[in-house]
C-alpha cells in the first residue's frame, strides 16, 4: 500500500513540474529563426537565393531550405547549423569565397547615379545625387551586392586588411 | 623612520625566481647623451593612436608637444630633446603585433633646447580635483609599469568608484628589471610627491606603498623620506619577493586582501593601482613642468659589458643605449625588450626606447627549452597561477579552439604571467598558446559584434523601406480619393495638366 501512495505521489509531482514546465519555459521551435539567424554570417549577400540572412534563416525553418547554400559562412557555419537543426553536415552547395573583402568607389570616375545606395543591403552607402557616392568601410560586409548595378564600373572590392 | 608593516593577504600561487638584479644596481642612474636622431612612435600607449601636430622640415624643442592624443582614450606624445622633424614614416618598434608603426623622426642638433615651461601653477592643492585630473591628460603620461594605459583615463575612470586606496607599485617582481628599485632610491620625495598629488586628485586620504621585500635600500630611502614629509596618509607596506607579486591585481590582494572579481578593475574593490615611475612622472610634470620626454630603464643581461640603469629619452634608438652601456659582450644573442618573463624578443636595435620600455635585456643564450612534449596532466601550472586558473583545461580547450569552455575557464583572467610555462615538465609554451586563444576569442567577439551592427542595419533598413512603402502607396490612396471627390471635371484637369507638362518637358 505504501509502495502504491509514494508511486503515486512521485507521479503527481512529475505531472504538475511538467506541465509547469512546458506551459512557462519557452518552447523550443518559437526563436527558432532567431536562433538560426544567429549562426548566420549577416552579410546579406543574398548569395543563397533569399534577400538576406533573416530570410534565408526563416527559409530554412519554414520551407525546409538546405543549409549549405551560405558561402560566406563557409563549412563551419553549415556545421553550426547541422547540430542546432540535428541535420547532416553537408558540403557548401558552392565553394567558400576567400575572406570578405570591402567595396570602394573610385570617386574620380562616379556619376553620383545612386543605384549602389539603392543595392546596399545594410545602408553603407551615402552620397550625393548626381555628384558622388562612397562606402563607410566599417559598416560595408563585402556583400558585392553594389559592384553589379555600377553603370560606370567604379566600384571594386579590395582587401579589407 | 616609519617601519614597514606586514599584515598581508595571500597570494595563491606564484613562483621565487632568481633576481638577477644586483648586476644593474651596483651603479646609480646614468644619462645618456642626446643621440643623433630619435623615433617617437605614435601609439606608446593603449588606446588610438596620437595624431602629428607637426609637419616635416619643423624645428622642434624639448618638451613640444608633436603629436596630440585622439579619441576618448589615448595620450599625446612630446618631443624629448630639439631638432628637427625629417620623416614621419612606419619605423621598426617592438610589439606584440607587426614590427613597424609609424613614428614621428627628429634628427636632433644636439642643444637640447627646451621648450617654454608652461606657466607653473602656484600649488597642486588650490586645484580642484577635475582641473587637476584634466591638466595630467596634458602631460602624456601613460602607466609606466609596462600596460601604458593613458594614466589620466584610468585616474577619470577610477574617480567614478568608490574608491579607498591609492596603492603605489613598487614591487617589480620580474627578474633583471632594476629601474623601479633605483628609481625608489634616486626620487623617493619625488614618488611620495607623486602619492600626494594623486591623493588629492581623487580624493583619497590613504595610500599603500607595496615594495618588495629584496629592495631594503628602496624601503630605507622612502622611509626617511617619509619620515620627513610627516604624511601620516602614507604607509610602506613590504610584500615577498614572489613573482607575480607585482601584477596590479596581486599587489590589490597582497596590500589589501581584497580580491579584484572576474573581469573587473581594481577600483570594483576601491583600489587605484599606480606605478611608482608614473608617480614620478605625474610629479615631474605637475611640479616641475616637464612632460613624460624621458624614463629610466635597465640594460642588463649576460650580453650587456656594463649593466646599469640608464635614464634616456623617449625615442632614443636602444642600440645606443646598449653602446652607452659598453655594448655588446662577446655571448650577446638575443635581444628582449622587457623582462623575461613577459618581454617581447626584438629582431633589430633600431627600434626606440618607448615610455612602455622598463628593461633593454641581452641574454647570452636563448634559454635552452628542451621540445615541446604532450601534457601529462600533472597539475604543476595549477598550482603556481597566480590567478587560480586551470591552465591545463584551458590548454586543452585552446587546442580544441573552444571557445566557450575557454571563456567558461577564464581565460581572459589570465595575466599572462609565464608561471606555467616554467614549471611544466613537457615544456609546453602555455602563454603563447593563451595569447593566441585571447586574440582569437577578441577576433570572434569582434566578428560577432560586426555582424550584430551588420544586422540592425538591414532590419532597420527594411523597416525604412517598408515604410516608405507604405507611405507612397497612402498618398497614392489619397490622391485617387480626393480625385474621386472632385467628380470628372477635376480628372480632366489634371489629365490636361500632366499633358501640359508632358509637352513641356
Amino acid at each position: 500500500m505504501t509502495a502504491v501512495i509514494t508511486i503515486g505521489l512521485l507521479a503527481l509531482v512529475a505531472g504538475i513540474a511538467l506541465s509547469y514546465a512546458y506551459r512557462s519555459l519557452p518552447a523550443q521551435a518559437t526563436g527558432l529563426v532567431e536562433q538560426v539567424n544567429d549562426l548566420l554570417p549577416q552579410t546579406q549577400c543574398a548569395q543563397c537565393g533569399y534577400p538576406g540572412c533573416r530570410p534565408y534563416a526563416a527559409a530554412i525553418v519554414d520551407e525546409n531550405a538546405p543549409i549549405n547554400l551560405c558561402p560566406p559562412g563557409g563549412d563551419e557555419t553549415v556545421r553550426n547549423l547541422a547540430a542546432l537543426l540535428g541535420k547532416d553536415a553537408i558540403p557548401l552547395a558552392e565553394p567558400a569565397a576567400g575572406p570578405p573583402g570591402v567595396a570602394v568607389v573610385d570617386e574620380a570616375r562616379c556619376i553620383g547615379c545612386g543605384h549602389c545606395r539603392d543595392a546596399c543591403p545594410v545602408d553603407a552607402i551615402v552620397g550625393a545625387h548626381h555628384l558622388m557616392y562612397s562606402v563607410i568601410s566599417q559598416e560595408c560586409t563585402g556583400c558585392e551586392l553594389c559592384v553589379a548595378p555600377c553603370p560606370v564600373d567604379c566600384i571594386s572590392m579590395q582587401d579589407s586588411t | 623612520m616609519s617601519a614597514p608593516t606586514y599584515d598581508l593577504g595571500k597570494l595563491h600561487g606564484g613562483l621565487r625566481l632568481q633576481g638577477h638584479k644586483t648586476e644593474s644596481t651596483a651603479m646609480p642612474i646614468q644619462q645618456v647623451p642626446v643621440p643623433k636622431m630619435l623615433a617617437m612612435p605614435l601609439t606608446q600607449h593603449v588606446g588610438n593612436p596620437a595624431q602629428p601636430v607637426v609637419a616635416m622640415g619643423e624645428s622642434v624643442a624639448k618638451g613640444q608637444l608633436i603629436a596630440a592624443s585622439e579619441g576618448s582614450l589615448g595620450a599625446p606624445v612630446h618631443a624629448s630633446s630639439s631638432g628637427t622633424i625629417v620623416a614621419i614614416e612606419p619605423w621598426p618598434v617592438s610589439r606584440r603585433l607587426g614590427a613597424n608603426a609609424p613614428c614621428i623622426v627628429i634628427e636632433c642638433d644636439g642643444e637640447d633646447r627646451a621648450h617654454p615651461l608652461p606657466d607653473l601653477l602656484p600649488d597642486f592643492r588650490e586645484l580642484e580635483p577635475a582641473e587637476l585630473l584634466r591638466k595630467i591628460l596634458e602631460g602624456g603620461i601613460v602607466g609606466l609599469g609596462g600596460a601604458v594605459f593613458p594614466t589620466a583615463q584610468k585616474l577619470m575612470q577610477a574617480a567614478t568608484c568608490d574608491l579607498r586606496f591609492l596603492i603605489l607599485n613598487g614591487v617589480e617582481c620580474e627578474p633583471y628589471i632594476s629601474c623601479d628599485d633605483m628609481l625608489m632610491r634616486t626620487y623617493a620625495r619625488e614618488v611620495l610627491g607623486g602619492a600626494q598629488i594623486l591623493m588629492h586628485a581623487l580624493d583619497l586620504d590613504l595610500c599603500y606603498i607595496g615594495v618588495e621585500s629584496d629592495k631594503p635600500q628602496a624601503i630605507q630611502r622612502l622611509g626617511e623620506e617619509m619620515a620627513e614629509l610627516a604624511d601620516e596618509r602614507i604607509i610602506l607596506k613590504q610584500v615577498p619577493t614572489i613573482y607575480p607579486s607585482g601584477g596590479e591585481d596581486q599587489l590589490v590582494q597582497l596590500v589589501t586582501n581584497l580580491e579584484v572579481p572576474t573581469g573587473g578593475l581594481p577600483s570594483d574593490v576601491g583600489c587605484l593601482v599606480q606605478n611608482v615611475g608614473t608617480a614620478t612622472a605625474i610629479y615631474d610634470w605637475i611640479v616641475g613642468g616637464q612632460p613624460l620626454v624621458s624614463r629610466i630603464t635597465t640594460v642588463t643581461g649576460d650580453g650587456v659589458s656594463k649593466p646599469m640603469n640608464v635614464l634616456a629619452r623617449i625615442g632614443t634608438p636602444i642600440a645606443d643605449i646598449i653602446k652607452f652601456a659598453g655594448g655588446y659582450t662577446k655571448q650577446a644573442r638575443q635581444l628582449i625588450v622587457g623582462g623575461p618573463m613577459t618581454g617581447k624578443s626584438v629582431t633589430t636595435d633600431r627600434v626606440p626606447l618607448v615610455k612602455a620600455t622598463n628593461c633593454i635585456l641581452v641574454l647570452a643564450e636563448a634559454p635552452s627549452v628542451g621540445a615541446e612534449m604532450p601534457c601529462i596532466r600533472c597539475g604543476n601550472c595549477a598550482d603556481v597561477c597566480p590567478v587560480q586558473l586551470l591552465p591545463q583545461q584551458l590548454f586543452w580547450y585552446a587546442c580544441a579552439d573552444n571557445e566557450k569552455q575557454l571563456r567558461l575557464h577564464g581565460l581572459t583572467d589570465c595575466i599572462e604571467c609565464g608561471c606555467c610555462d616554467l614549471v611544466c615538465p613537457s615544456h609546453i609554451p602555455l602563454t603563447a598558446d593563451f595569447r593566441t586563444a585571447k586574440a582569437r576569442i577578441q577576433e570572434l567577439a569582434d566578428e560577432k559584434a560586426r555582424a550584430e551592427r551588420a544586422r540592425s542595419r538591414f532590419e532597420a533598413r527594411n523597416e525604412r523601406l517598408e515604410k516608405e512603402h507604405q507611405e507612397r502607396a497612402d498618398e497614392l490612396t489619397r490622391q485617387k480619393e480626393s480625385a474621386k471627390q472632385g467628380g470628372p471635371e477635376m480628372i480632366a484637369e489634371i489629365l490636361k495638366r500632366k499633358q501640359q507638362e508632358k509637352d513641356d518637358g
